[in-house]
């Protein structure tokens, strides 16, 4: 049989097979309940609907805000809720559609509601900035440009998606 | 009667050694306010601990009658408030207390800070004391949500873009967080409530326990 020193004594084998067993009966136990927490990082993101907002014929030079509805599932509770989108034709006469989220801190900012800054948008929180193409002013707290909303035109009518980072 | 009720049962169970040791020790004269009136400032750990017993008591109360469902979380806090019987006062209690707290707490750190009582052998009280100041603006973070209405909804919007703001994690401490990756909604109060009456308190219970354990160990610094 084997060399007596090498044998694993009762003591030994007891402490390993209880402390395996009590690690497996452990991680048994949080297993699902870490799964459970973080199901909101499982899920993943929902596919974009895009949803009519205006006419392509009524978008000026001049941003406008305009409000759209879109169907929400949050878990149990499905509703629809307002969107806001500053919507203009930029020099280059491309379409958009810039979210009024600031940047900063999650603020609504608002088209030339600064008297000072007729041509910016601004921010009332921390008097962030914004140019209007939605550019973060430089010295202003916010750190990147507004989100855009995605879009397409079908039939001349704008569809706006999510609005995303650019 | 209640002697005799006391006697009884020490008489079995030997209690006197264990309240003995957590209650009963002298108050050294240099912490004691009635010697030194500049003192007080070491009044502040010991009010902290009570405004946190208030918070627990008041809040453990309020979960009597608020629900965490964004239909009637603010009907139901309303609710309490104006029809139960002195609602008023016992939300008082925990929305006052909840700022109360904190500057209890940011007095005592104070009061540490400047005395050098963080120094060798206290080294490591002084982390639990600033896990604890997390887990107090953790609770205040996530008590501001639950009655829903605008204030709470925005400030916690607000405090989630912070959240999502850390390099590289930001994204998914926000979603973690608010249990959506984008709205604020349904699941983020019921999840604000359950971090907020389970999983907060039972770190602030198990972190306050060690920190009077310490203490108790390494006794109070002493005098300048
Ligand atoms: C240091 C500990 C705590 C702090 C700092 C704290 C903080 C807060 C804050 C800021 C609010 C919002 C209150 C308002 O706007 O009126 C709140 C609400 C609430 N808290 Fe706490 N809390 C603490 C402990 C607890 C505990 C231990 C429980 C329950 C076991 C609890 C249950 C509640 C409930 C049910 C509400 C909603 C009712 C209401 O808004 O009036 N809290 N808490
Ligand atoms: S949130 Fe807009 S400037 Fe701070």
């Amino acid at each position: 049989m084997t060399d007596k020193k090498n044998q694993v004594s009762r003591r030994q084998f007891l402490n390993y097979t209880l402390t395996g067993v009590g690690g497996f009966m452990g991680a048994a136990m949080v297993a699902p309940m870490v799964g459970f927490a973080i199901d909101p990082l499982l899920k993943g993101q929902k596919d974009t609907e895009f949803i009519y907002v205006m006419d392509v014929s009524e978008i000026t030079n001049e941003p406008q805000r305009k409000t759209f509805k879109v169907d929400q599932v949050d878990g149990w509770y499905e509703s629809q809720v307002d969107r806001t989108a500053w919507i203009f034709k930029t020099e280059e006469g491309n379409i958009l559609a810039l979210s009024p989220v600031c940047t900063h801190l999650g603020c609504t900012v608002d088209w030339a509601s600064n008297e000072q800054y007729p041509n910016q948008f601004f921010c009332p929180c921390h008097n962030g900035r914004y140019t209007k193409t939605g550019v973060n002013i430089e010295g202003t707290p916010p750190t990147e440009p507004l989100h855009a909303y995605e879009y397409k035109v079908e039939d001349g009518k704008l569809l706006l998606g999510k609005a995303k980072k650019r | 009667m209640l002697h005799k009720l006391y006697d009884w049962i020490d008489e079995r169970l030997d209690v006197t050694p264990i309240w003995r040791d957590i209650a009963d020790h002298e108050v050294p004269e240099h912490v004691n306010p009635a010697h030194h009136f500049s003192a007080f400032v070491y009044c502040f750990g010991g009010l902290t601990f009570f405004v946190t017993v208030i918070q627990v008591l008041s809040g453990m109360f309020l979960t009597m009658y608020y629900v965490p469902d964004i239909v009637n979380a603010w009907e139901s806090v309303k609710y309490l408030q104006t029809q139960v019987a002195h609602g008023q006062i016992v939300r008082g209690m925990h929305h006052w207390g909840a700022s109360v707290v904190i500057v209890m707490i940011f007095l005592h750190t104070l009061r540490v800070f400047f005395q050098g009582a963080y120094k060798k052998p206290r080294e490591l009280n002084w982390v639990v004391g600033v896990l604890l100041f997390f887990v107090m603006l953790g609770l205040g973070f996530t008590g501001y949500l639950l009655p829903w209405d605008n204030k709470a909804f925005f400030a916690t919007q607000v405090g989630l873009e912070i959240a999502e703001s850390v390099p590289y994690i930001g994204g998914d401490l926000k979603t973690l967080l608010a249990g959506d990756p984008e709205i604020v909604g349904a699941k983020t109060l019921a999840r604000f409530f359950a971090i907020h009456v389970f999983f907060l308190p039972a770190a602030l219970f198990a972190l306050m326990g060690a920190h009077f354990i310490m203490i108790r160990r390494q006794g109070i610094s002493g005098p300048l």
